[in-house]
């Protein structure tokens, strides 16, 4: 039931436009300080909500944005992996505030890149089948949802950025962090 | 780095122990030199560690503060002044190559001669023997004019006559 409302939900419910903001970098320390919990109804909330959506939009290639990547340390953040092809199991767009995950399991280790650290990519170990559960913003209905694959990752990399941890945190080892080649 | 610093290229060779790398660093540190780029690993047990490192100093001063390490024999230091160099941009796309099977003298040169044939650029490499396991694991930049279908049956056949395996895989990351 959950998932079907995750999967019905549209930034349109946020009934505010969202703006394109700023993504910082690391070091910048909001990258690396626990996001505070946020009041999933409130009016700062929502326009983060849509902030946050409205900024992956205008980034290729981001299926996922959290709000700690736009300055903000809160646990809220947006992903949409509808056009990846390593997704399989997917919700469409959605936010999520206070999110957590209650189930995890079948680690898989793939590489990752963040617009937050242009500059690297990493080897990572991540659950490939996730459960998680979090707050729709405006609304505040708290959904639960069961996903895997490629959402299961973004999500759970999106949860990191709120808890303030970069995938640099979780590197599989010494030489499982590489610089990024710029590729015309 | 700031416009009257330097860089030097910085290696430590030899046996290993605890404390190699604190002792090192720390003296680079109480010159003023920044690490910028390091690795280190082991390689056949032996302590191996390169580093390029920016500030004033000359290379005979640096040369000069790492000398105690040397003192006792075990341990070789080299020190030299390098160019800043510019990472090319690449038109291609990144790979991983996974070479392992029984050993053999050869395995190396061959499967990335094949790379070299195509302009493909190592940018990290990695071989290990272990008992007559040997395993090689490269990271590779191929041009995008190389014809990957072909490049990929040259090492597996070059492999094949080795009595090795190949493998060749994307190394694309996903961005989240």
């Amino acid at each position: 039931m959950s998932d079907e409302r995750v999967s019905s939900w549209t930034e349109d419910e946020l009934g505010v436009p969202g703006r394109v903001l700023p993504v910082v970098r690391a070091p910048e320390p909001v990258l690396s300080t626990v996001g505070a919990d946020v009041d999933p109804t409130s009016p700062e909330t929502v326009q983060l909500a849509a902030d946050l959506v409205g900024t992956m939009r205008v980034s290729p290639g981001c299926v996922g944005l959290a709000a700690p990547q736009v300055g903000v340390s809160a646990r809220v953040f947006c992903v949409d992996v509808t056009d990846h092809p390593k997704t399989r199991t997917g919700h469409g767009t959605f936010v999520l505030c206070n999110a957590e995950v209650l189930e995890s399991s079948r680690n898989e280790k793939a590489r990752e890149g963040c617009m937050s650290v242009p500059d690297f990519t990493g080897d990572v170990k991540r659950a490939s089948r996730l459960v998680v559960r979090g707050a729709l913003p405006g609304t505040g209905e708290v959904v639960t949802l069961t996903t895997d694959a490629f959402e299961a990752r973004a999500l759970q990399h999106e949860i990191d950025h709120c808890a303030g941890l970069l995938f640099l945190d979780r590197a599989a080892g010494a030489h499982a962090i590489y610089a990024r080649t710029t590729y015309l | 780095m700031t416009p009257s610093s330097s860089l030097h290229a910085i290696t430590v060779l030899g046996h290993d122990r605890p404390g190699i790398i604190a002792e090192t660093t720390g003296r680079l540190a109480d010159l003023g030199l920044n690490l910028e780029d390091s690795t280190m690993t082991l390689l056949r047990g032996h302590f191996a560690m390169m580093l390029i490192c920016a500030g004033a100093p000359a290379a005979s001063e640096i040369e000069a503060a790492l000398a105690p390490l040397t003192e006792d024999g075990t341990l070789t230091v080299t020190v030299r002044e390098v160019p800043v160099e510019q990472p090319a941009p690449s038109n291609g796309s990144p790979w991983v190559l996974t070479v392992h099977g029984g050993d053999r003298a050869g395995i190396v040169s061959s499967v990335v001669s094949e790379v070299a044939r195509v302009g493909g650029n190592i940018t990290d490499l990695t071989t290990r023997l272990a008992g007559d396991l040997y395993l090689l694991v490269a990271e590779i930049d191929l041009p995008a004019a190389a014809d990957l279908d072909a490049v990929e049956v040259a090492i597996r056949s070059v492999a094949s006559d080795l009595g090795v395996g190949a493998t060749l895989r994307p190394a694309e990351a996903d961005e989240l």
